[in-house]
Formats: structure tokens, sequence, C-alpha cells
């Protein structure tokens, strides 16, 4: 059984830069900070100690950071400078003592889908100097060609409006689309297409192998009158029953929101931009304005990390405040 | 007490003043100068969320949200641009009935044009 775990330290490999060092380990727990660890136990979630726990955690060198909902182009009093926060968020993914795999992006990557805003966001995101895969968010899809800027960018390789799976560690990625062709009154949207071709891309894979799905609509319905979930998103759970690790990582809302049911962990990341209010909070959905010395402990982005071994799963959340 | 001349010249100027806004009102609530009617989205909902007009009524939506939307037919018969906030789109009904919409990007949210001869 594989394990996602958070950044760990081993002591064999001081002073060594492609692993972890002891004072590496260190640092990172400090920027771990009042980042949330969470783990899950038999389906029951629970929160780790920080750093004892931690550096009794064995790394496997394999992790993989999610970055999210970095709205650029957006210039309202939520955040009047986007592209500066997701420059600090990339400033933590860069900081790490530790090599990340890749980086994914769940979506929302520009504000209005405008070329300058993917350019600035690219130029941006490649300072990391990592793999990004990506899937669109809604305000990725708002140009005239509905998608062609997006696709233009990111849908080499790619099947109908974008969706893909990859493999690396003997985990299998999958990258959904949920933002495309919405009906009236519905919420997220996969379509007749692309369940078609997950249940094809799934069905030589054996229920041993992990499996990390990713898009930007939670995949399941956390508060529908804010059209928060997908409407076929269930289908795709049911073609994923059968694994023994599934996990499920999307953006869209802008805050954390997780949960556990049997094999499958599901878990929304921060966005780089703004907040939004917890469900039913507010009037709307919309940006949330927090006073301007409050705005980066509610912005962050999300490390994964991924190990052999019975240990149950975790996934770490840092503010950029942190 | 009896009033002064210019007391009383001042109440019948204020008289004719309240007459002519009598009449301004009743001008701006004709159907004639209610060809135009306005959708306000904000608050990710569409207000009124629905609204009867006469047939040949344009019809215009401003987006008062942070947050873009675009007014989309539910059959995709007419289709805005991503408004961004302020932004406005505005499509004419010249035949009587019944258009639903919703917001292509937000889907939850939607809205009515009920349209009478």
């Amino acid at each position: 059984m594989h394990e996602i775990n958070l950044v760990a330290d081993d002591p064999k490999n001081e002073g060594d830069d492609s692993g972890l060092s002891r004072r590496g380990a260190l640092k990172c727990m400090v920027w771990a900070g009042t980042g949330i660890l969470w783990t899950v136990s038999g389906g029951v979630p629970k929160s780790l100690g920080l750093l004892g726990d931690a550096l009794a955690a064995v790394p496997t060198g394999f992790s993989f950071f999610q970055i999210s909902d970095s709205h650029i182009g957006f210039n309202k009093p939520a955040n009047p400078d986007a592209l500066g926060t997701l420059r600090e968020a990339i400033g933590k993914v860069k900081a790490v003592k530790f090599r990340p795999a890749f980086m994914i992006h769940t979506g929302d990557i520009t504000h209005l889908s405008r070329a300058d805003e993917f350019d600035n966001a690219e130029q941006i995101i490649s300072e990391a100097k990592l793999n990004v895969h990506y899937v669109p968010g809604e305000h990725d899809f708002v140009d005239e060609g509905v998608g062609k800027a997006y696709l233009d960018r990111y849908g080499k390789g790619t099947k109908g409006q974008g969706w893909y799976s990859f493999d690396d560690h003997g985990v299998h990625f999958i990258g959904l689309v949920n933002v495309v062709d919405l009906k009236a009154g519905g919420l997220g949207r996969l379509g007749a297409d692309q369940l078609a071709w997950l249940a094809d891309d799934l069905k030589d894979k054996s229920a041993s192998t992990p499996i990390v799905v990713f898009a930007h609509i939670p995949l399941w319905t956390v508060y529908a009158d804010w059209g928060w979930g997908t409407d076929d998103g269930l289908q795709v759970l049911d073609l994923l029953k059968r694994f023994g690790s599934v996990t499920v990582l999307n953006g869209h809302i802008h805050q954390i929101v997780q949960k556990v049911e049997g094999s499958m962990t599901f878990h929304t990341a921060r966005s780089t931009c703004f907040p939004q209010p917890a469900p039913g909070t507010a009037p709307s959905p919309g940006p949330m304005t927090v006073p301007a010395d409050q705005l980066r402990s509610v912005l962050g982005i999300t490390s994964v990390d991924v190990r052999i071994g019975d240990r149950p799963l975790a996934i770490t959340d840092t503010t950029l405040a942190e | 007490m009896a009033k002064s001349l210019s007391e009383r010249v001042v109440a019948s100027g204020i008289r004719a003043m309240l007459a002519a806004i009598v009449v301004l009102a009743t001008l701006a609530a004709s159907p004639a100068l209610a060809a135009d009617a306005q959708v306000k989205i904000a608050n990710f909902t569409f207000d009124p969320p629905i609204l009867t007009v006469k047939a040949g009524t344009t019809v215009t939506w401003v987006n008062a949200d942070d947050i873009p939307h675009i007014v989309l037919e539910k059959d995709g018969k007419f289709r805005s641009s991503a408004l961004d906030t302020g932004d406005k789109f505005s499509q004419t009904f010249s035949t009587d009935g019944t258009v639903e919409y919703f917001c292509a990007i937000h889907p939850h949210m939607t809205g009515k044009i009920v349209i009478t001869p």
C-alpha cells in the first residue's frame, strides 16, 4: 500500500541536497509552522504532532506540490496584487530543501482567460523550474474561443477539453476537466465522453495502484447552493471505489475542506489569490476581503509526499504567512 | 392668520414643481419609456430572477460582482462575453414567450425573461 505523508527527515541524508538533510528538515518544520498537517487512519482523520511524527517518518524522495486558483488578472480589493501573492507562493515552493517531482495547478490560473494573464502566470510559475500538470478552472475557459486560449497552451497530449493521465513512481495521476459545457441549474460537469475515457483509462489498472485524481471544482458536493460540486462526480467515484488508495485534490472554493470515505480522501487547496467564505456564511461565494495584514494567512500551497509503506495518508497545507 | 403675498407665491411655486415631478414620474413609468429594462447581477444572482417585459424591449445585464459572469441562453441561443465588474450585455426580445438563461460559469445562477405581446 502506498502512503502520502508529510515531508520528513532522514538522518542518513544529512548534507545531501537531493534528499532532506536534518537541517533542511528542521527548516522545513519551521516553514510548515502552523500549517495543517493531518493524517487518516482507518478512515478516521486525526492530527499529527508536527515535529515528532514528521521526523519519525521516512521519505521516499517523491513529493509534489499543488497550487490553485492563482486568478492572474484579478485586481479587486480582496487582493490587488494577484501576481505578487503567486510569486510568494512559488517562492515557498522554491525554498524547500527537498526536490519535488512536479507541481499540479488545479485551475483558475487566470481570472479572464486573457493571453497576458496566461503569460504572466506562466512566467512566475516557471520560476519553480518544475514540470507543471494543469487542469483548467472555469475562469480559464471564458475567452471568446471558449477554452482555446487554455488549450493552445496546455492542451498538448490531452484528450477532449484537456483531460489526461500519467504515471509517476507507481502512482496513477488523473487530471479531469469539470468546468466546460455546464448545464443550467447544475454544478460542475465532466460529461459522457470524459467518463467513458476514464473508465477505459482505469480498466487495466490493478486495485493496488494508488490513484491521485485532480480537477478544479470539487468532485463531491461541498455546497450545492453555491455550485460547489460536480453533477456527475459520483460516477467518477464509482469507477474508483475498487482501488485501495484514492486521493482527490481540488481547488475552486479557495479554502481547505477535507473528508474521508473508505479508501478515498478528498482535499481542496487554498487559493494563492483571495479567500472565499465558508459555505453559507455569506450572501454569496464571492471574494472575501480580509484586512491586508491577514491576507497571507488565508492563502497558501499544498505539499504531498508519497511513499511506499503501510502508513496512512497525509497532506500538508502551508499558508503564505508562515 | 392670513399668509403674506410672498408666502403664497412660494407655496404656488412648490405646487408647480411637485406637479412637474409627478408628470415626469408618470412619464418614466409609462410603457413608451420602459422599452429598456435591466437585470443586475449581484451576489451570484440575477435580480430580478424573473423579469417581465413587452415584446421589443432591450434587456441589459450589468455585473456588480467582483467575479465575472457569462449570460447564456439555456440552449445557447445567445451568449455574452465574460462580463467583468461593471460590464454590460444587452439583448432585445422581439417575440413573446419565456426565455430561460443561466451563468455559463456558475450554472446554479438562473433567470427568466417573460416577454408579453
